[in-house]
């Protein structure tokens, strides 16, 4: 019988090395938390302290990089909108090549400090690659139902930061926030969870403030 | 979707006319390239801008070139050397090349490069009618197996044709069999405003 602590390793480092170059962050999870409020929200907030390059992932069409520049939060030339045409995980797990194609042109002609990587709207077994990004940030929201980070899943337990987005609608759906905090810590393993409403707090305040970390510690 | 294959066998009878016009002509240049592969600097970009003459649809020249640099990324990973190194410098070569190319770093003949062309082709028909008009899985698995026995003279053909060009160090030998409508709904697709497929 084994005993499982000794075959357990607390390292939270990817297994991967990752790829060369300036930090490449990932944010996945399932359609409509507020994966793309949030890029929105990383450039308003760090815009003017790094600069920023976005790749998108649309399965058919590139409403993501559309809403972007509608915003305004990016130059359009620092958008770029991969179609992916197949399963959004496929295209930042499986095979990653649009996304490095993506990824490489605009570090070639941009020289970012930071690159945000944007999946498509996927499933609770959607993680990036870590030949494609170094870390990643796994976005559920409330509305989904407070059950989710209790699911489970890699993005859930395996994230680099899981957040909970929408909180400010969880007395109407009737969703438990200390429920969620709960389930989800109790499968992370330490790694951080945060719960805000991008709605309520459009300049992603503690996210932001974790991306920046990340970015420093990239750079070292 | 344009309705012009809804059941398993009008896909059956887009693959064999795909083998046979557009196939022959991807498999003709997979298997040149696999030939070429052998010697250690190949002139390749006269034998990729043949592909571009044999590809009518911008759309599909488009689709084979990100393919081709899409695989090329893993190709010179998995068997690397110098006739890939050349390959790159032409940054996105078209897919036939490129996967003519990986069949030779596998030690596979230029009749299975044509082969491994033919598969491609047909599997991504196949696999779309069933993700996209909910053709039954098990009956396109049927049409693939008979497309995969149809497809083994066109094979041998393109490898043959192929062989003639290289040892003539003429690209223009190479078989240019086309399909105009395949070409005209590529671009249609194009410019759809929801286009389903990037390749």
């Amino acid at each position: 019988m084994h005993r499982d602590d000794t075959l357990t390793v607390h390292d939270h480092t990817p297994l991967a090395a990752g790829p060369a170059g300036p930090l490449r962050l990932g944010i996945g999870g399932p359609v409509g938390g507020g994966k793309t409020a949030l890029v929105a929200a990383l450039c308003r907030a760090l815009g003017e302290q790094f600069s920023i390059v976005v790749v998108t992932n649309d399965i058919y069409t590139t409403e993501d990089a559309d809403f972007l520049r509608r915003n305004g939060v990016l130059p359009d030339e620092r958008i770029s909108a991969v179609r992916t045409g197949c399963c959004p995980h496929t295209a930042i797990r499986d095979d990653i090549t649009a996304n490095l194609d993506a990824v490489d042109d605009l570090v070639a002609r941009h020289d970012p400090d930071l690159v945000l990587v944007e999946s498509g709207g996927d499933n609770l077994t959607a993680t990036f690659s870590y030949g494609l990004v170094h870390s990643q940030i796994f976005v559920l929201d409330v509305a989904g139902g407070d059950k989710v980070p209790r699911k489970g899943g890699p993005g859930v337990t395996r994230s680099d930061l899981l957040v909970i987005n929408k909180i400010d609608l969880a007395p109407l759906v009737g969703a438990d926030l200390d429920v969620m905090r709960g389930d989800a810590e109790a499968v992370r393993d330490g790694r951080p969870t945060m719960l805000v409403s991008l709605r309520e707090q459009p300049d992603a305040g503690p996210i932001a403030e974790w991306v920046a970390s990340q970015v420093g510690a990239r750079r070292g | 979707m344009r309705g012009l294959v809804r059941t398993e066998a009008d896909l059956a009878l887009f693959l064999h006319g795909r083998l046979h016009t557009g196939g022959e002509t991807i498999a003709g240049a997979a298997a040149a390239a696999c030939l070429l592969a052998a010697a250690p600097d190949p002139e390749w970009s006269a034998w990729d801008a043949a592909v571009d003459a044999r590809t009518p649809s911008a759309a599909l020249r488009a689709a084979s070139r990100g393919q081709g640099g899409a695989l090329l990324r893993t190709v010179a990973r998995a068997w690397p050397g110098p006739a890939v190194a050349a390959l790159a410098a032409l940054r996105r070569p078209h897919h036939p090349l490129v996967l003519g190319a990986a069949a030779a770093g596998a030690s596979a003949t230029a009749e299975e490069a044509a082969a491994l062309a033919l598969h491609h082709l047909t599997g991504g028909a196949a696999t779309a009618g069933v993700r996209l008009l909910g053709l039954d899985p098990l009956a396109v698995a049927a049409v693939t197996a008979e497309v995969a026995r149809a497809a083994r003279p066109v094979a041998v053909a393109a490898a043959a044709a192929a062989r003639i060009a290289v040892d003539a160090g003429d690209p223009a030998l190479l078989p240019a069999g086309g399909s105009p409508l395949h070409d005209v709904l590529a671009q249609l697709h194009d410019s759809a405003e929801v286009t389903l497929f990037a390749s």
